[in-house]
Order: structure tokens, then C-alpha cells, then sequence
């Protein structure tokens, strides 16, 4: 029967079906960080459960960390204490852990593609619902809960049904400054912030193909807020490119084996889809969002539309603008910005650093503007280093942060002020997501760039 | 016995007709810190409760005593965003044992079966009845009827039924949990591991 890279990938995991129940599914690779796992490692102990295969995990602090002075203990007495459980608990066990100072330590949707963790046909899950970001390798990722995380230490399983299958085809040529995250934005945009819910989602078509492998993580990144449970595009030669000689890719004879099955891993022609869309890459302008679900955005030219205009409820869709202390039908270009922050499991690769540095090249950071740039890896960073990225940055008067998710959910000090507008290459505009209080546009590393070099929210094709 | 069983409860209800709640309102990231399951009902949507000084916020529902029980009705795309489990234990902590709403994000709803919150998806019309009959009466009492998977407005007599899958059924009535069931599968999954790939 033709099946689905989806199914192909789902199906082969499956221990047990559930007769009106979930699938066992079988996971080969689980990621934590110090916010979702310490719970889990609690109840494995109450339950005498042990890890069973501490080797299929992989520990990375990333959520909670500061991205200043990382040689320094860590001020928060409880990200500090966060921090030490993951590290004991990981000991405890025997698996990986990347702290804070470790080489290798960084977002944990960036170091897992980075080391080769992340491999084309396998399952990955994280207590993170943007794990979704590994599906740009054709694996089959996604985030899942604590009570999950404690079921894969225990039995390397999870029990959930299997979602339907949707197919989104982008076909055609991005237009000049329209980015992977544009792409993402506009797609959310179409479909709303639920409109996936349900389905797993396979991104087909010309512009997937064409895009990089640090563009696809962007927009596999992003899945999860038009709610499907993840994303997936089929492995190609820049896939294999990519994870070829990575720390735990398979070498010699075991990485000709899996190429041979990685190389199965595709799309039946015939094999039908539950739910297929369509679009087309030249109605795709650099995106901005003006809400607080990344549903609400819309082309960065446009003006915010009105409420009666759009689906959904009325009054859930002022309440947002309300939040935002913004209108129906303002423009969106010119709006004064307070802060700009670049980078996040989204946008926080060396692809979105270059994208940042081409356009401060030459120019100087607008005086109203406070601006983090903080990258997703001490590998990017050194790229960054590597690349002389740095001093563009430093030479337009911006400062590079250590890695971290740092303000994209601000469980550290990068707190964007109450009232304060900031955009952000990050995945989440909810209300007070960057601080309590704080108003967020999402856009790419481009506009963002733009934005921070003019202090007002600009058209990166403006200065291109 | 992971957690409470769940079969018929009989309740008024907290409304709060909302679009896209998301799990960073139910609560919020600064509030994920701990390192053990306790405390986080203080914190259920703390942002719309509290002011930056932590008095309430006199007009946020949690806040109004008339409001009150253990059901939280929501509205359309509960739980979007972040996997963060913390939101459905704060809302467990916080007393609630059900929600109801007409769509649910779905790991929200994945985690909801899997620490004993019962998720009511009903029609968007349905909701409106709720919510409606709430807003007439504060006091409406609602059953859930998990064995025969119904939602009634007892005032009313008003009913829809709703799905669960027999297996999350079971194991809400008995409160089992997936561990209890995986625990069972050891040497099967070290079986399947032995061939795995990679």
C-alpha cells in the first residue's frame, strides 16, 4: 500500500496498536532540558523505574540560562537549582549532558541537528513543543509533556495516537527578502493558529527544496503553532550533506546502511493525504505579526486587518489588538520599536546571523533599540567568530550574548519591559511572552535587522 | 493508582470565554522553576488574575467569588503553544478535574488524560449554551457522565455526548496511567530496540 513519508516513518516505530487506543511508538532519540525533566526524573524514582536505554538521551540547559557571564554561578537561586538537578539527575543515570559552559552546550533544537542526534527516519521527542524543528531532517519530532518524559526514561516508549496527515505544497520562487520564517509566518497566517491541530504536516514543493537545511528547521520549527503536532520534509542529498561526520551520526559501514534506508524515505506518488494545500511562493512577502497568537500576521506592507475581516471570534480578536495597543487598519511599517531580539530555536543559526549582518553592514544601531542577539549553540557563536559576522555586528554597534533561549519565553534576565514593543525572530507573540507585560512582532532575522538599525519597524527589501 | 479516578462529577463551573488560551497564560514561563510538582494553582493564569503589584485583578473570573467549581470551560483552541505540563497542573492544583471547550490543542489535551484532567471537546454551539446558562446562572450545575461520555446542563436538560478512546477511558475510570501500561511491555520494547537502526 503507498504510504506517506509520514506513515513510513510513524508505522516502523510502532511496538503495539491499541484497539481504540493509542500507538506504542518507540522512540530512538530523547532530548531534556532543566524545565520539563526534573518532574519526570521525581516519578521515575517514586515508581523504582530505572532509565532503560540512558543512551537514547541527551541533556542540554538551555531554557533558564543566562546569556551574560556564563562563568559565573548563576544568580537565580532557582534556575541555579534547575540547573544542578539536570546535572545530578543526568549523572545519576549516565546520559550526555551538556551544561552550561560545556562546548557543546546550546538550544536543544539546535545542538541535536548539529551533533547528529537528529537522523532522517527516526522519532525524537523533547518536553518542547518546537522539537517539531528535527522534522527538517524527515525524522518524525515533536514535543510531548512530562508525564511523557518520565514514559521514555522508563520504557524509551510514548502511547499516542497516530495524527492525520496533511501535505502543504509551496511551489515557484521566493521573492526578493522573503525568508524561511516569511514562509512559516504566511503559512500560519492561512491556516490560523489552530489550523493544523490534528495533523502532522509534510512541507512539499519547490521552495522546501530549494531552502537550506537551517531554513527547513526554521519553518519544521514553526509547525507547532498552527498547532499540527510536527512537520517533516523528506531527506535529500543536503540532508545527508548535512549530518555526514556529526558526532553521533553512524560512520562507515553503519552510515552506508542507513542510507540505504534513508534513501526510501519519501512520499509514495500515489499515497493520499488526509488533507492537502497549496500555495504559491510569490504571494509570500517579508510577514509580520500584529497579535498575540503568530496566526495574527500578515505582509509586512499591509495594514492590520479588520476584525470582521478574519476568522474566529470578534471579541478574542480586539482583546489581542487591544493588548497590543494597536488598531484595525494601522500600518504596520514605521511603528517605533523598543527592542529587537535575534535568536531562539527559530531563527538562532549561523544562516540567521549572516541574514542579520547584511544588512547592518555599513550602518549603525538605531539609539532607541535594545538588541540581543544571542545565538543557539557555542557552535554557532564560533561560526559567527569564524565567519567575521562579529565584526559586522560589533562595527554597527551591536553586542553577541551567549547562548540560550534567553528572551524568546524569558525565564531568564532578558525581559523585555512591560509596554515595550520588541521584534523578535523567536516563535511566540502570546501576551507578556518576552516579560510580563511585553508586546511582541514576529519577523525574520531581515526585518528584524532593518528594524533595529532604523528603530522603526522597516521593509528589509528597503535596504537590501 | 497514578491519580484520581474519574467517573461522574457534578459541579458549577468557571467560565472563561476566550479564544486561543495559551499555555504561557495558563501559566506563565517565570513560573516554571520548580523542581517538584507542587504550588503551581497559585500561579494558574497568573498574568490575568494578578496586576505587576500581585493584587487581583477584581474583573479576571478567578477572582470573582461568584464563580466557582471544578469544571473550567474555555473557549475555541485551549492550550495552544508550549508543551509545558505545568498548565494542566495548575490547573489540576488549582481544584479544577475538567475542561471543557470545543477544541483543544493537542498536546495540552495529551497531557490532560495523562495526569487525570478529563478534556470535553463539545460543538462551538453547545459552548455557547454553556457559557450562556453560566452567565444566566452562576449556579448552573453541569454533570460529567464519563462512563456514558456525556455533558449535561442539569438545569436545562440540555446534553451532548463526547469522545474518548476506550483505552484513556479505562484508565481515567481507574486512574491507570501509560507508565503503568509500558512498565508492563519491558522485554517487547527491549526486543524492538535490539533491531532498531540507530
Amino acid at each position: 500500500m503507498s504510504k506517506t513519508l509520514f506513515d513510513k516513518v510513524w508505522d516502523s516505530h510502532v511496538i503495539r496498536k491499541i484497539n481504540d487506543g493509542p500507538d506504542v511508538l518507540f522512540i530512538d532519540r530523547h532530548l531534556i532540558h532543566e524545565v520539563t525533566s526534573p518532574v519526570a526524573f521525581l516519578g521515575l524514582k517514586s515508581r523504582n523505574n530505572s532509565v532503560l536505554f540512558p543512551e537514547k538521551t541527551f541533556a542540554t540547559a538551555d531554557h533558564n540560562t543566562p546569556t551574560i557571564n556564563q562563568h559565573l554561578p548563576v544568580e537565580d537561586p532557582l534556575s541555579a537549582n534547575q540547573l544542578k538537578a539536570l546535572e545530578q539527575n543526568a549523572a545519576e543515570w549516565g546520559i550526555t549532558h551538556w551544561g552550561l559552559g560545556h562546548q557543546k552546550n546550546g538550544i536543544v533544537h539546535v545542538v541535536g541537528p548539529e551533533n547528529g542526534i537528529t537522523l532522517p527516519g527516526a522519532t525524537i521527542v523533547c518536553g518542547d513543543s518546537h522539537t517539531s524543528t528535527h522534522g527538517a531532517f524527515g525524522a518524525v519530532a515533536f514535543g510531548i509533556g512530562t508525564s511523557e518524559v518520565e514514559m521514555v526514561l522508563s520504557s524509551q516508549c510514548i502511547m499516542q495516537p497516530k495524527p492525520k496527515k496533511m501535505r502543504i505544497n509551496v511551489n515557484g520562487k521566493l521573492g526578493f527578502g522573503v525568508t524561511p520564517k516569511d514562509v512559516a509566518l504566511f503559512m500560519i497566517s492561512k491556516l490560523s493558529a489552530s489550523g493544523a491541530t490534528g495533523y502532522f504536516v509534510e512541507y512539499a514543493g519547490d521552495v522546501f527544496k530549494n531552502m537550506s537545511m537551517e531554513g527547513r528547521m526554521t519553518v519544521c520549527n514553526l509547525s507547532i503553532e498552527m498547532g499540527a503536532r510536527g512537520g517533516i520534509i523528506a531527506p535529500d542529498e543536503k540532508t545527508f550533506d548535512y549530518i555526514k561526520g556529526r558526532l553521533f551520526t553512524p560512520k562507515e559501514e553503519a552510515w552506508d546502511k542507513a542510507m540505504d534506508y534513508w534513501k526510501t524515505l519519501k512520499t509514495d506518488a500515489d499515497a493520499v493525504f488526509d488533507e492537502e494545500i497549496n500555495f504559491i511562493a510569490i504571494d509570500i512577502e517579508p510577514m509580520i505579526t500584529y497579535g498575540t497568537n503568530p496566526g495574527m500576521g500578515t505582509g509586512i506592507s499591509n495594514y492590520i486587518p479588520k476584525a470582521e475581516s478574519v476568522e474566529g471570534g470578534v471579541a478574542s480578536y480586539k482583546k489581542s489588538l487591544e493588548y497590543m495597543g494597536f488598531h484595525e487598519g494601522d500600518k504596520m511599517i514605521g511603528k517605533k520599536v523598543d527592542f529587537v531580539f535575534l535568536g531562539s530555536c527559530t531563527n538562532g543559526r549561523i544562516e540567521d546571523f549572516r541574514a542579520f549582518a547584511s544588512i547592518v553592514k555599513g550602518r549603525k544601531k538605531a539609539d532607541n533599540i535594545t538588541a540581543w542577539l544571542v545565538p543557539g549553540s557555542h557552535d554557532v557563536e564560533a561560526k559567527i567568530k569564524e565567519e567575521g559576522l562579529l565584526d559586522i555586528i560589533n562595527a554597527a554597534g551591536f553586542e553577541l550574548r551567549e547562548p540560550g533561549c534567553s528572551a524568546c519565553l524569558a525565564m531568564n534576565d532578558d525581559k523585555v519591559p512591560a509596554g515595550k514593543l520588541a521584534v523578535s525572530t523567536s516563535n511566540r507573540n502570546f501576551e507578556g511572552r518576552q516579560g510580563p507585560g511585553s508586546r511582541t512582532l514576529l519577523a525574520s532575522p531581515l526585518v528584524a535587522a532593518a528594524t533595529a538599525v532604523t528603530g522603526v519597524l522597516t521593509d528589509p527589501r528597503t535596504l537590501l | 493508582m497514578a491519580y484520581d479516578k474519574f467517573e461522574i462529577l457534578e459541579s458549577t463551573a468557571v467560565p472563561l470565554p476566550v479564544e486561543n488560551v495559551d499555555t504561557d497564560q495558563i501559566i506563565p514561563a517565570r513560573f516554571l522553576k520548580a523542581t517538584e510538582r507542587v504550588g503551581f494553582g497559585d500561579n494558574l493564569f497568573r498574568d490575568w488574575r494578578y496586576n505587576p503589584d500581585n493584587t487581583p485583578k477584581v474583573e479576571f473570573v478567578l477572582n470573582n467569588p461568584v464563580y466557582k467549581g471544578k469544571i473550567l470551560v474555555g473557549g475555541k483552541n485551549f492550550g495552544s503553544g508550549s508543551s509545558r505540563e505545568h498548565a494542566v497542573w495548575a490547573i489540576y492544583d488549582y481544584g479544577f478535574r475538567c475542561v471543557v471547550s470545543s477544541f483543544f490543542a493537542d498536546i495540552f489535551r495529551g497531557n490532560c488524560l495523562n495526569i487525570g484532567v478529563l478534556p470535553v471537546q463539545v460543538s462551538a454551539e453547545f459552548l455557547d449554551k454553556i457559557f450562556a446558562a453560566i452567565k444566566a446562572n452562576p449556579d448552573t450545575e453541569i454533570e460529567i457522565n464519563l462512563p456514558n461520555q456525556t455533558i449535561t446542563l442539569l438545569e436545562s436538560g440540555d446534553q451532548e455526548s463526547f469522545d474518548i478512546n476506550s483505552y484513556k477511558k479505562e484508565n481515567m475510570l481507574n486512574g491507570y496511567d501509560d507508565i503503568d501500561y509500558l512498565t508492563k511491555m519491558k522485554s517487547e520494547i527491549q526486543e524492538f530496540a535490539s533491531a532498531r537502526p540507530f
